[in-house]
């Protein structure tokens, strides 16, 4: 604690750049009819990916003492307004991540979500492109499209996909070289998300907006699975990267129901494994996707990031008014 | 000792790495969109000063190391070992090894305060104050009148340091030193 940290962490031009920014996505959004919409930060179900820690509380409703829980993302609540029959929506939410403080991450952030459905994956690509070029109106020369095997075959020589011992051996080999980690009892997954944070996500975004498409399986969060172009089980989502850094991360949405109750089921069993609290499925969610939400893709998109991006900022807490440490 | 997770690393945390003490000098969260997050973390070893980069699956903890800075009066070298006592009236001494003392040695002068740092009660590094002010013991006569224009020759201080002084110091003067570059400052 200091005297100055009455101060906010962004200069008034940032602010004033940031409201408008902010203007420029919703008008990006109106002039091709997606409704804005707000749902609760506030909810009875807490995200259940393994890799994210939700922040709750305790409350006192019409039900009396409970827990509720600050969201990690608004997907839950707009995936039920998309089976309610909305259209095409999008939302400048607030989440919240536990855990995560550093150069990019706030605990509480700005996250711009949208879904469209009847919308395939490319589709959705192209319109992320297009709303990246006109916030930060700087036309890029290429958007291409780089599949997370032909990225790790490139710069590591590994093939992300086999599942053999062999490649898990050469993983963990890779893994220790490039980040001095003790990986010996590592999984395939972390080493593939320490490479791919470390070796490839640095080089990627570079003259260029460069999408990262067909995650392996295991990865799938929220997307369907589908087989590449050679067979291979992949998830069908996509991830943006602009000047090295992660932008977005959009999926052709699972919408079903009994698929999502068990990838829950998965999520706590993995937590539980980690040594993580289980979080309860979301039945509302999955009563959703009982009555019908329509196929589509959706995206979400770290907006503090994307001022940092267009303002050339070198830490998120001097994009926004007021980061953790001064709140 | 208590042992300390990642998210409690910050600047200056001495901790435990490959049976080092390690001062930890910088943390950064690195995660993907999706999946693990990680700490890209840099530490300096406290024994040899080199400075490590590791990385850490978020949540990993190391065991902390019980390392301290303190102040301590230099006394005087038996051949072997660089005694110091402490300045906090306890009297209390401490014996330093080459290894410890390193490069400081050439700064060592009697009634001087430098910081030592322990390592489980055992000193592991010796560092000198900012400016020291040390006695010219041997140097070419002085220059009479050359007090403004540059040129500079050698000098060796009463510590046995050897420090390029302007031309018109001469042998039994005391001058101020900078002992992080080893530069002259001023006459003392």
């Amino acid at each position: 604690m200091s005297a100055d940290d009455w101060r906010p962490g962004a200069t008034m031009d940032v602010l004033r750049a940031r409201a408008g920014l902010m203007r420029r996505i919703r008008g990006f959004f109106d002039a091709r009819d997606v409704l804005e919409v707000e749902t609760p930060i506030l909810g009875h179900a807490g995200s259940s990916d393994m890799h994210l820690d939700s922040l709750s509380l305790k409350a006192r409703t019409m039900n009396g003492d409970e827990r509720l829980w600050l969201q990690t993302s608004p997907e839950y609540h707009m995936k039920r307004l998309l089976a309610a029959g909305s259209g095409p929506i999008f939302q400048l939410a607030r989440a919240f991540r536990d855990n995560e403080t550093g150069r990019r991450h706030n605990i509480e952030f700005t996250m711009l979500e949208w879904y469209r459905p009847g919308f395939a994956l490319e589709a959705l690509i192209q319109e992320v492109a297009a709303l990246i070029e006109t916030v930060l109106d700087r036309p890029f020369p290429a958007v291409r499209l780089r599949a997370y095997r032909e990225l790790f075959m490139t710069h590591l020589s590994v093939d992300p996909l086999q599942e053999s011992a062999d490649t898990l051996i050469r993983l963990r080999h890779q893994a220790a070289r490039h980040a001095g980690a003790e990986t010996a009892e590592w999984s395939r997954d972390d080493c593939c998300d320490l490479l791919m944070s470390l070796v490839i996500e640095p080089c990627l975004g570079r003259d260029g907006l460069d999408v990262v498409v067909d995650y392996p399986a295991s990865q799938a969060a929220l997307a369907r699975r589908r087989n590449d172009s050679d067979g291979a089980l992949v998830a069908a989502r996509f991830e943006v990267y602009l000047d090295g850094i992660e932008l977005a991360n959009g999926f052709d949405e699972l919408t079903d129901a009994d698929e999502q109750q068990a990838r829950f089921e998965a999520d706590n069993q993995a937590r539980a494994e980690l040594g993580k609290p289980s979080v309860d499925a979301d039945q509302r969610l999955i009563s959703a996707l009982r009555a019908g939400m329509p196929q589509g893709c959706g995206v979400a998109l770290g907006v503090d990031r994307l001022i940092m991006l267009a303002l050339g900022l070198e830490h998120i807490d001097s994009a926004m008014a007021f980061g953790t440490a001064r709140c | 000792m208590a042992s300390y997770s990642t998210n409690e690393f910050k600047g200056g945390l001495k901790v435990m790495l490959d049976g080092d003490p390690c001062n930890i000098v910088e943390n950064e969260l690195v995660k993907p969109g999706k999946g693990q997050a990680f700490n890209r973390v840099k530490l300096r070893n406290l024994m040899t000063g080199r400075t490590w980069e590791r990385t850490f699956k978020s949540g990993e903890s190391l065991e902390g190391a019980d390392v301290l800075d303190i102040d301590m009066e230099y006394l005087y070298n038996d051949g072997d070992m660089w005694h110091f006592m402490r300045t906090d009236g306890s009297f209390e001494q401490f014996a330093a090894d080459k290894k410890a003392v390193g490069d400081t040695a050439k700064w060592l002068k009697e009634q001087v305060v430098y910081t030592l740092t322990l390592w489980n009660d055992n000193p592991i590094s010796v560092s000198p104050p900012n400016f020291i002010e040390l006695e010219v013991v041997e140097t070419d006569p002085g220059l009479k009148g050359d007090t403004a224009q540059g040129g500079s020759k050698p000098a060796t201080l009463s510590t046995g340091a050897m420090v390029r002084v302007p031309l018109f110091i001469n042998q039994g003067e005391t001058l101020k030193i900078d002992t992080r570059s080893g530069e002259y400052v001023s006459r003392a």
